[in-house]
């Protein structure tokens, strides 16, 4: 970044090599440092969720996304594969595709001058490049497959498709580490059903989102709606997941034993208590163990931008894009299972009520980043304090801590080398 | 039923200024914070859902809120008021005329646009919502109409920081 004239570039306290349990706030503020990230984390060794394969079950079927901030369109060709490549014109510059998606597309043409591409996103034509009557026209030696607009790799994970600019990035499972990849398998284990699609918009850094989603200190603590309605949580068990980089995890809540099926909850829904309110509809909370290992909740991320949620019987898969310093949005995508039946298909509608921009346990969440957005206007060379279970960023069996928090600065600092 | 069965035989314009009497009602109640008066215009065996326009167009079942029953309205303004945590907004509703869509048997399809300002504590004011109410309004045992259905489309797939309050 460069210094408007006679204006020295605004100092910034140093963040000691290795901390993770405390980030300076300027990481939230700073516009150069936004511009790195989009070259060293989001382009860089990483793979980005881009969409399921379900969007793009059949040849010709495409999506338009985002890695980072790059425009992205992921196209199934009519070889099977999944290509991605940049939303841009090799020739000024525009968008490429204009719509969220759509299917039967054989190539794809830039609205403003016509240059043409395949499936894979290589330039094929180029309006007039003969000229017209001998005149004009681009130089013979023009070689249009190098004038491709950049290609992503794609790889694919229990339909779900990632993309990366790197040639670094390992395979996916590898990416994930066993323990990260086998809470993925255990969630989509079979053909899901997009069942909606909602974007919120947050007034704050993507990386206060990430945060939050894996800061398992604050769900009991922020979220009141169990408590208030007296939905004791009969949880025993659960803990947090940490992979070996510190980029993903999983942090889960797990029903008491003997109380497989969490019809409890209902029951304690509707006791009347002398001083607690108490759901007037408690099916919202009919909830059935549809995984058959007690899992209740599960909250997954992968490094940098992507959530797998799994709240009782409610599914979805929320991608994390950056849109500025101070601004990101958030897409949910609801899902079902293909052969769910009718009572579980209702079941998933009612507890959709849960999470989501509206969520009785997740509507917090769109405010609470703003909150440290704006907190920190003028602290920039403060730290925050992320203490709570130590400095490490190991798996444990409490979620009294914030070890999967500190995972993510440990993945971040390496990737971005500060 | 009766009361119903009587009335649709008056004049069209008798069923409109029913409708716009509804959705007056409607909008104030939640305009003026008077949650607790919003699930009471719903039937006990009900629909309420908010969802988007694209979603709609692809019949997707899913909503940003949805409720089957009364039941369901009250315990989404319980946690409103009790649980939920958001800093303190209002609504203020623009409800366009409604649209008769089929009257028979007592029961009406009507359509009605909507615009919905959100305003903040610090007084900042956005265009938070706009869309169209697809109704099934029938008489209750008293004549009164009240929402068999009230699905909310919304025109824009994104919302701003979170939806709190019904719209």
């Amino acid at each position: 970044m460069t210094a408007p004239a006679g204006i020295s570039p605004e100092p910034r306290v140093a963040w000691p090599p290795g901390m993770v349990s405390g980030a300076p706030y300027w990481a939230y503020q700073d516009e150069a440092t936004y511009r790195l990230e989009q070259k060293r984390v989001f382009e860089g060794p990483v793979w980005n969720f881009v969409c399921l394969e379900a969007d793009v079950g059949r040849p010709g079927d495409y999506r338009t996304t985002f890695v980072g901030e790059m425009p992205v369109i992921v196209v199934r060709g009519d070889d099977g594969e999944i290509y991605a490549f940049e939303n841009r014109c090799t020739h000024r510059g525009a968008l490429i595709a204009l719509d969220d998606g759509g299917s039967g597309a054989k190539d794809f043409q830039c609205v403003y001058h016509a240059w043409t591409y395949d499936q894979k996103g290589t330039l094929k034509g180029i309006a007039f490049e003969e000229g017209s009557n001998g005149q004009g026209g681009m130089p013979r030696d023009f070689d249009k497959a190098k004038n491709s607009p950049r290609k992503l790799y794609t790889t694919t994970l229990c339909g779900l498709v990632f993309a990366s600019l790197s040639d670094e990035v390992p395979p996916i499972e590898e990416y994930l580490g066993e323990a990260i990849l086998g809470r993925i398998e255990r969630v989509l284990k079979k053909p899901v059903e997009v069942i909606g699609r909602f974007t919120q918009a947050l007034p704050n850094n993507w990386k206060l989102y990430t945060e939050n989603v894996k800061d398992t200190y604050h769900a009991s603590l922020l979220h009141l709606f169990f408590g208030t309605f007296r939905i004791t949580r009969l949880t025993q068990g659960g803990g947090v997941l940490v992979s070996e980089d510190g980029g993903h995890h999983a942090s889960y809540t797990i029903d008491a034993p003997g109380d497989a099926n969490s019809q409890e909850y209902a029951k304690q829904g509707i006791r009347s208590e002398s001083k607690g309110y108490r759901l007037r509809d408690p099916s919202l909370l009919d909830s059935v163990d549809e995984f058959g290992d007690r899992i209740q909740l599960q909250i997954l991320t992968v490094f940098p931008g992507f959530v797998l949620q799994q709240i009782h019987n409610c599914l979805a898969v929320r991608q994390i894009l950056p849109k500025g310093v101070g601004q990101m949005e958030l897409n949910w995508t609801y899902l079902g299972f293909a052969d769910d039946t009718p009572e579980m298909r209702k079941r998933r509608l009612k507890q959709a009520n849960l999470v989501g921009p509206a969520g009785f346990v997740s509507m917090e969440d769109g405010c609470v980043g703003g909150f440290v957005q704006r907190g920190v206007a003028t602290a920039g060379d403060e730290f925050s304090v992320m203490k709570m279970g130590g400095d490490g960023t190991q798996t444990d069996t409490t979620r009294a801590t914030e070890a999967s928090v500190r995972g993510f600065w440990k993945a971040y600092r390496n990737l971005m080398g500060i | 039923m009766g009361a119903m069965t009587d009335r649709g035989t008056a004049p069209a314009a008798d069923l409109a200024a029913r409708l716009i009497q509804l959705n007056s009602e409607y909008a104030r109640a939640i305009d003026d914070a008077r949650f607790e008066a919003w699930p009471e215009m719903f039937f006990e065996d009900c629909l309420y859902m908010l969802t988007t326009a694209d979603n709609h167009a692809a019949g997707m079942p899913a909503g940003l809120m949805y409720a089957d029953s009364r039941g369901m309205l009250f315990d989404r303004i319980s946690a409103l008021r009790e649980a939920n945590i958001y800093e303190r907004q209002r609504y203020r509703h623009i409800v366009g005329l409604p649209a008769v869509l089929s009257a028979a048997d007592g029961r009406v399809r009507t359509e009605a646009s909507f615009l919905v300002v959100r305003i903040m504590r610090d007084g900042r004011m956005d265009v938070f919502a706009t869309g169209r109410y697809l109704d099934l309004v029938e008489a209750d045992a008293d004549g009164s109409l009240r929402f068999r259905e009230r699905v909310v489309v919304c025109d824009s797939n994104r919302f701003d920081t979170l939806v709190a309050i019904p719209l």
